[in-house]
């Protein structure tokens, strides 16, 4: 598939081929509404189901079968009729619902009636010090090589931070055969206390058994420290990982303290978003068809707020629901309300899960030299200085220190910033706020960008 | 409610009003900045940079002469030195037919007195811009032009007038002016304040200021888009502009380059959003492709449009109000008036606290659209 080869415009476009993506493309496109999913991603699945139609990972243990699970979303959408295309770049959306791609190089405009941004969840900030030495990566990334490459991390292996997808993935490094010398637990212990009132819905919710069995499996296999503080050490590489309690010898750690929604695509977009002050983060306004507050823009799945995976796929039918509803009011469509039913069921746990991970204010709040900005190198201290000299916001920081305006787009440090003003000035993240986000929402070449078919009034202008 | 009182209220905290409440405040008087967002929110700090004498229109040449002086010495007056560098601007000449135009234009300007801008050969312009496409046969250089940081630049006159004495008032909208008595009223979200004298310095809402007085103009709200690209090794030093197609481009000390050129973004003025047109922005890409060959993989990181004011004829409206006595305009630079910023500011400081000044303004009048 080529830019070339994409129509002018379709009814609806899908944006991220995650479960969300994917269950909303596969209910829009069987309602008989042209459908196209644009996914970045060489292969469909998203984060959760990385790598699902081609995984060299056969033995279905070790991923485990939440993993599995994906595989039937897979092949529904790609059985729906709804085109999909992969390795396709989504660099900016406006209110207009203008589409700009790029595939291969080449990038084009193209119209949509309506939108459903599925892009997911990035994984928290985690700006301990030393974050950014060799050696050092996310759980996350580190999951998707296991899951695309079926690669095992190698050397000596520290796990360190808080959340679900923590144990799960040192579950499945365990399964495959790997190692791990320790795991260092940073949930707050205090957390107990605003989570135990939310204990009996999690009781009720399917995360209940799955998650104890997770604890004690890599339990009984890997030593488990309750920590306050870590710090990754080293000189041009990782050596030591310390914390309160004593130091390890490492040549990997993996980082983690839960994930937030992907908010880049949506605020580019000029979709209103609001603090979370549960899942300590922000996530766009959205209404009960996970409508934004952009008309005919919809996000869904972990960009609408963290639920998980299947959660995901049932909020990706409902915002494909009402799509389909304003495009075609004829459809025939699946009875919304057993949708929500299951959704509601899915997202029980998450008030337990979500207050017993919260992560500690020290690992969302760095001090001293601690980088906050990797692109930009900019540090804890230099922020916090900066707040206590007026600055009253990220977009203001922005051009104190340029935090936020390199390569990743304050995907690494928005969270911080906004954390670490709020905290030096005695105010909250609501009223801080968060970057003003710019497109491209991924860098392009400019190559690319000049690779846009010539409009017609330029032509015209070019030959006269 | 009691009202506050001022010498001058100054409306609007873009960089043309925190450098005239600067410069009032250095003279001794006491305004009061009231602005609706904060300072630098909108094209005051998200503009280009340019610090540009180079191809301006004639009547705002002597004002933009006496700002540049200014710039020469900023740090001496805010405290800061704005990320100015002076580099000079280049006006590139992409045929012999354009280049004899610009001919006629320097020799026009040596005629009236002004020096500033120098013809350029293509060995010249090789010199001053190596990575340029081999196509230009010349061009124009205004050697002592060059560019700052817009946002830091407003700052640091927001920060250095309240150091002088001004008070500076943000998140508060102007939303009347009446005339009371021997004062004028100026009614905001946050109450009223009264003073004898009022400066219009609104930008792209300064035309609802103009109109509560009895002097509407035909102000067009626009949003220039701009780019900018990731790091790239140095390759140019002095800004690029371009007369034919739109484009003006500069590499900043940290190796990004800003490439813009006045193509325009969908303002929404009421809700602060622009909506950038990527095909507009495709045209500078391939005007860059073709021009500098060096930028063809750099990566484009981010794009945006400050909301500003355009005025038919291009050029500002600076100077008193037609209808209303002690009320002076400072608004609709039309694109570019980042660099006339300072010198304007302190010129119509002049003007208020004295009721005159040297400056030939006389061609910046509001009358030009009342009449």
């Amino acid at each position: 598939m080529n830019a070339a080869d994409l129509a002018s415009s379709y009814d609806l476009v899908v944006i991220g081929g995650g479960p969300a993506g994917l269950a909303a493309a596969s209910l829009a496109a069987r309602a008989g509404v042209s459908t196209v999913l644009f996914d970045e991603n060489p292969g469909i699945g998203g984060q959760i189901y990385r790598g699902i139609t081609t995984t060299p990972v056969k033995d279905r243990a070790i991923l485990g079968e939440d993993y599995w699970a994906g595989e039937t979303l897979a092949n529904e959408a790609k059985a729906s009729g709804a085109l999909i295309v992969n390795g396709a770049t989504v660099w900016s959306l406006d209110p207009q619902r203008i589409v700009g791609i790029s595939i291969a190089g080449k990038a084009r405009l193209i119209e949509a009636r309506r939108v459903i941004i599925a892009t997911g969840s990035q994984e928290r900030p985690f700006p301990i010090p030393g974050w950014t030495l060799p050696g050092v990566m996310t759980a996350g990334a580190a999951q998707t090589v296991l899951k695309a490459q079926g690669l095992l991390p190698g050397g000596r292996t520290v796990i360190a931070g808080t959340g679900p997808l923590l144990w799960l993935l040192a579950a499945q490094i365990l399964r495959a055969g790997g190692r791990i010398e320790a795991l260092l637990d940073t949930t707050p212990r205090l957390n107990w206390l605003r989570a135990a009132i939310h204990l009996p819905d999690f009781m009720l919710s399917p995360y209940f058994a799955k998650g104890f069995a997770l604890l004690r499996e890599v339990r009984a296999r890997v030593p488990v420290h309750k920590v306050s503080r870590v710090e990754a050490i080293g000189d041009d590489r990782l050596r030591e990982v310390a914390f309160d309690g004593g130091r390890l010898p490492a040549d990997l750690l993996l980082l983690h303290q839960g994930v937030v929604p992907n908010v880049n695509m949506a605020i580019a977009a000029g979709v209103g978003h609001a603090w979370n002050d549960r899942q300590l983060c922000f996530q766009p306004i959205l209404d009960h068809d996970f409508s934004t507050t952009v008309p005919g823009i919809a996000v869904a799945g972990d960009g609408a707020g963290i639920a998980g995976g299947t959660a995901a796929a049932e909020r990706g039918r409902i915002a494909a629901i009402a799509a389909v509803r304003a495009l075609k009011p004829d459809a025939s469509l699946p009875d919304p309300q057993n949708v929500r039913q299951r959704l509601q069921r899915e997202e029980m746990g998450r008030p337990f899960l979500d207050w017993l991970n919260r992560p500690a204010e020290s690992f969302r709040q760095p001090e001293g030299d601690t980088l906050v900005c990797r692109c930009e190198e900019v540090t804890a201290r230099q922020v916090r200085d900066t707040a206590d000299l007026g600055c009253e916001g990220p977009n203001q920081m922005k051009a104190f220190l340029r935090c936020g305006m390199g390569p990743c787009q304050g995907r690494l440090c928005g969270l911080t910033v906004t954390e670490l003003i709020a905290a030096q000035r005695k105010s909250t993240p609501a009223a801080v706020g968060y970057y003003r986000l710019r497109p491209p929402v991924k860098p392009i070449t400019l190559a690319e960008l000049a690779s846009l078919p010539i409009s017609e009034t330029e032509r015209k202008a070019v030959e006269r | 409610m009691s009202s506050r009182t001022a010498d001058v209220v100054v409306i609007g905290g873009g960089l043309h009003g925190c450098s005239t409440a600067l410069h009032l405040a250095l003279r001794g008087l006491k305004p009061i900045l009231v602005e609706k967002d904060y300072a630098g929110r909108h094209a005051s700090g998200v503009n280009a940079g340019g610090v540009r004498q180079l191809a301006r229109h004639i009547a705002e040449i002597p004002l933009s002469i006496s700002s540049m002086a200014i710039w020469e010495q900023i740090e001496e007056l805010v405290g800061d030195d704005c990320g100015f560098e002076s580099h000079g601007t280049v006006l590139v000449a992409e045929s012999e037919e354009e280049l004899a135009g610009f001919r006629a234009r320097v020799d026009d300007l040596r005629l009236k007195g002004f020096t500033h801008e120098e013809l350029i050969d293509r060995a010249e312009l090789k010199r001053l811009v190596p990575a340029v496409s081999d196509h230009c046969p010349g061009g124009v250089v205004s050697r002592r032009d060059g560019a700052a940081d817009p946002f830091r630049t407003t700052q640091a006159f927001r920060r250095r007038a309240v150091e002088a004495g001004a008070e500076v008032i943000e998140g508060v909208a102007v939303t009347d002016i009446v005339r009371q008595g021997s004062v004028w009223r100026v009614e905001t979200s946050d109450g009223p304040i009264e003073a004898p004298r009022v400066v219009n310095a609104a930008g792209a809402w300064a035309d609802r200021i103009a109109a509560r007085l009895g002097e509407p103009v035909p102000l067009e709200v626009i949003a220039p888009m701009l780019m900018v690209s990731s790091r790239v090794p140095a390759f140019i030093e002095p800004v690029v502009i371009l007369r034919g197609r739109k484009l003006s481009f500069k590499q900043l000390a940290n190796g990004t380059v800003v490439i813009g050129g006045g193509h325009l973004a969908q303002p929404y003025r009421d809700e602060n959003r622009t909506v950038l047109d990527w095909t507009k922005l495709a045209t500078s890409a391939r005007t860059v492709w073709e021009l500098f060959p060096v930028m063809r993989e750099a990566t484009i990181v981010r794009a945006w449009a400050g909301i500003e004011a355009r005025m038919p004829d291009d050029i500002p409206v600076v100077g008193p109000s037609g209808t209303s006595e002690g009320v002076y305009h400072q608004f609709g630079f039309s694109a570019h008036g980042f660099q006339l910023g300072p010198g304007t500011g302190a010129m119509m400081a002049e003007l208020v606290a004295t009721g005159a000044t040297n400056l030939p303004i006389d061609g910046l009048g509001i009358g030009r659209f009342t009449k």
